[in-house]
C-alpha cells in the first residue's frame, strides 16, 4: 500500500510540476465551452437547457487529450519497465497512475466547471449537483482512459486511435452523468437513481479497468 | 492435452482447419442458398403487408436479422477473444479478426434499414434513441477493433491487445439488450422472444424466422470463408519472410 500511495504520489508531482499539462487542459475545456455559444447562438434559455451536457462533453475531450500521457513518458524513460520489476502488482501500478491521472487532471477540470457554467446560464439549483455528478463520473473517465493508453501504447498516431476506441466506451457515464443533472433541473425524472447507476459504472470501473489496462502493458513490456 | 488434443486442441492446426473448413464449407454454402431462396419467397409472396406499414414492413425481414448479426458477430468475437487471451488458441484469434468486418457490414446493414423503415413510418431518419444509439456506438466498437488491428503490424500481439479492448467492449451488448427495458423510448421492446403469447401473427413470424436462419447460415458462410483467407494470408507472408531471408543469406554468401 504504501508503494501505491508513493507512485500515485510521483506522478501527481510530476504532471503538476511539468507545466502546462493541467493548464492544457483547463485552456482547451475553456475554449471549447466557450466556442459553442458562437456556433448556436447567444440565447440564455437553450444555453442553460443544453448546458449539462456541453459541460460533460467538453471535461470529457478536455481530460482524453492528456489520457495518452498516463503511460507515454514512462515508457520512453523505461521507467515503466523499472517500475514494472518493482515488488507492486502490474494491476496496481496500472490503477495508481489512472488515480494520479484524476487527481492531476479529472479534479481541476471538475473544479473548472462551476465557473464555465457560469457562462453557460446553468440554473442556480443545479451547481452542487454538477460538481457532485462530476466528481462522481470523472474516475470512471482516467480509468477507462487508462486502458486505451495502455492498449495504443508506443503506437503510430495513437492519440487518434486512443479516442475512437475508448470515447464509445464513454457513452454511459456521459448518459447518467448528464440525465442525473437532468432529473433536477427540469425534473420529473428521480435524480437517485441515474446517480446510483453513475455511482456503480464508476466503482465498476475502478476495479475493472485496472486488470484491462495491466493485460495491454504486459503485451508493450514483454 | 499434449497427448490427447480435443476438437478444440486439433482445430488449433491450422491445416486441420483448413481441412475440415473446406469440407463443411460447399454444404453450408447450398444451405444458405436455398434458405435464401426459400426465405425471399415467403417475404414476397407469402407475408401479406401490414394494414398499417404496408409494404414497408417488408424492410423489417432484413432488419432483424441483421441487428441479430449486430450482436451475433460481437459475441464471437468476444467469446473467441476470451478464447484467444485463455488459451493461445491460434484460431481464436482468426476467429476474431474475421468476424469483425462482417460484424461491422451488418451492423451498418441494421442502421441502413432501420433508418429506411423509419422515415415513413416515425417520419424520421433517425432519432436519438436508447436502442439506436447503443447499436450506433456497437458500430464504433467494430470500427475502433478494426483500427486496432490495422494499428499493430505484429499479428500476435494485434490479436491480444483487440482481444483486451473487445472483452471491455462486451460491456456495451447486455446494455443494448437491456436499453428498450430501461429507457423505454420510441423503438419497439423485443417481440420475438415472448413466449407467453404471439406478438406477430404466424404469416409474418414464419418467413421472419427463416430469414433470421439463413442470415445466419449466410454470416458461418463469410465467417468461415474469412477465416480460411486469413489463414492463407498469414501464410503467404510466412512464405515471402522466409524468401527474403533466403534471398539475404545468398547475398551474404556472395558478399
Amino acid at each position: 500500500m504504501h508503494a501505491f500511495i508513493r507512485l500515485v504520489a510521483r506522478d501527481v508531482r510530476l504532471t503538476l510540476r511539468e507545466g502546462g499539462a493541467v493548464s492544457t487542459a483547463l485552456g482547451f475545456y475553456l475554449v471549447v465551452v466557450a466556442i459553442l455559444p458562437l456556433g448556436l447562438g447567444p440565447d440564455l434559455n437553450l444555453l442553460s437547457r443544453i448546458a449539462p451536457g456541453v459541460l460533460w462533453v467538453a471535461l470529457l475531450l478536455a481530460a482524453l487529450l492528456s489520457v495518452e500521457r498516463i503511460f507515454h513518458n514512462d515508457l520512453e524513460d523505461g521507467t515503466l519497465e523499472v517500475i514494472a520489476l518493482g515488488p507492486l502488482p502490474l494491476e496496481l501500478v496500472a490503477a495508481a497512475k489512472a488515480l494520479a491521472h484524476w487527481i492531476s487532471i479529472g479534479l481541476p477540470l471538475v473544479i473548472a466547471a462551476p465557473i464555465l457554467a457560469l457562462l453557460l446560464n446553468l440554473p442556480a439549483n443545479a451547481f452542487w449537483i454538477l460538481l457532485l455528478t462530476m466528481v462522481t463520473g470523472t474516475p470512471a473517465i482516467s480509468f477507462l482512459g487508462s486502458v486505451g493508453a495502455a492498449l495504443t501504447l508506443g503506437l503510430r498516431r495513437g492519440g487518434l486511435l486512443l479516442a475512437l476506441l475508448v470515447l464509445p466506451l464513454y457513452v454511459p457515464v456521459l448518459v447518467f452523468g448528464i440525465s442525473a443533472m437532468n432529473a433536477v433541473i427540469t425534473g420529473p425524472a428521480s435524480f437517485l437513481s441515474s446517480y446510483l447507476i453513475l455511482c456503480a459504472l464508476t466503482l465498476a470501473t475502478v476495479v475493472l479497468a485496472p486488470i484491462a489496462a495491466a493485460a495491454a502493458l504486459r503485451l508493450s513490456l514483454a | 492435452m499434449a497427448d490427447t488434443p480435443g476438437f478444440f486442441g486439433r482445430l488449433a492446426n491450422p491445416t486441420f482447419f483448413l481441412k475440415l473448413s473446406g469440407a463443411v464449407l460447399p454444404w453450408l454454402t447450398g444451405l444458405t442458398v436455398i434458405l435464401m431462396l426459400v426465405g425471399l419467397y415467403l417475404v414476397f409472396f407469402f407475408a401479406p403487408p401490414d394494414y398499417q406499414q404496408g409494404e414497408t414492413v417488408k424492410i423489417m425481414f432484413i432488419h432483424a436479422p441483421s441487428a441479430w448479426l449486430a450482436m451475433m458477430g460481437y459475441s464471437i468475437v468476444t467469446i473467441a477473444s476470451i478464447g484467444s487471451l485463455i488459451w493461445r488458441h491460434p484460431m481464436a484469434d482468426v476467429a476474431a479478426k474475421a468476424a469483425l468486418p462482417i460484424g461491422a457490414c451488418f451492423t451498418l446493414l441494421a442502421l441502413i434499414t432501420g433508418s429506411l423503415w423509419g422515415k415513413p413510418m416515425w417520419g424520421t431518419y433517425w432519432v436519438w434513441d436508447a436502442r439506436l444509439t447503443s447499436v450506433l456506438i456497437l458500430f464504433f466498437l467494430y470500427l475502433g477493433l478494426m483500427a486496432l488491428w490495422q494499428a499493430i503490424e505484429e499479428p500476435s500481439r494485434a490479436g491480444r491487445a483487440a482481444a483486451i479492448l473487445a472483452i471491455v467492449g462486451s460491456v456495451n451488448l447486455p446494455i443494448i439488450k437491456f436499453s428498450v427495458d430501461w429507457w423505454h423510448t420510441l423503438h419497439q421492446p423485443a417481440s420475438l422472444t415472448r413466449l407467453d403469447a404471439p406478438a406477430i401473427h404466424p404469416s409474418i413470424l414464419i418467413p421472419l424466422l427463416v430469414m433470421m436462419v439463413a442470415f445466419t447460415a449466410l454470416f458461418f458462410v463469410l465467417h468461415l470463408t474469412a477465416m480460411r483467407t486469413e489463414v492463407l494470408r498469414r501464410r503467404v507472408q510466412a512464405l515471402r519472410l522466409t524468401q527474403v531471408d533466403a534471398a539475404r543469406a545468398g547475398e551474404g554468401a556472395r558478399a
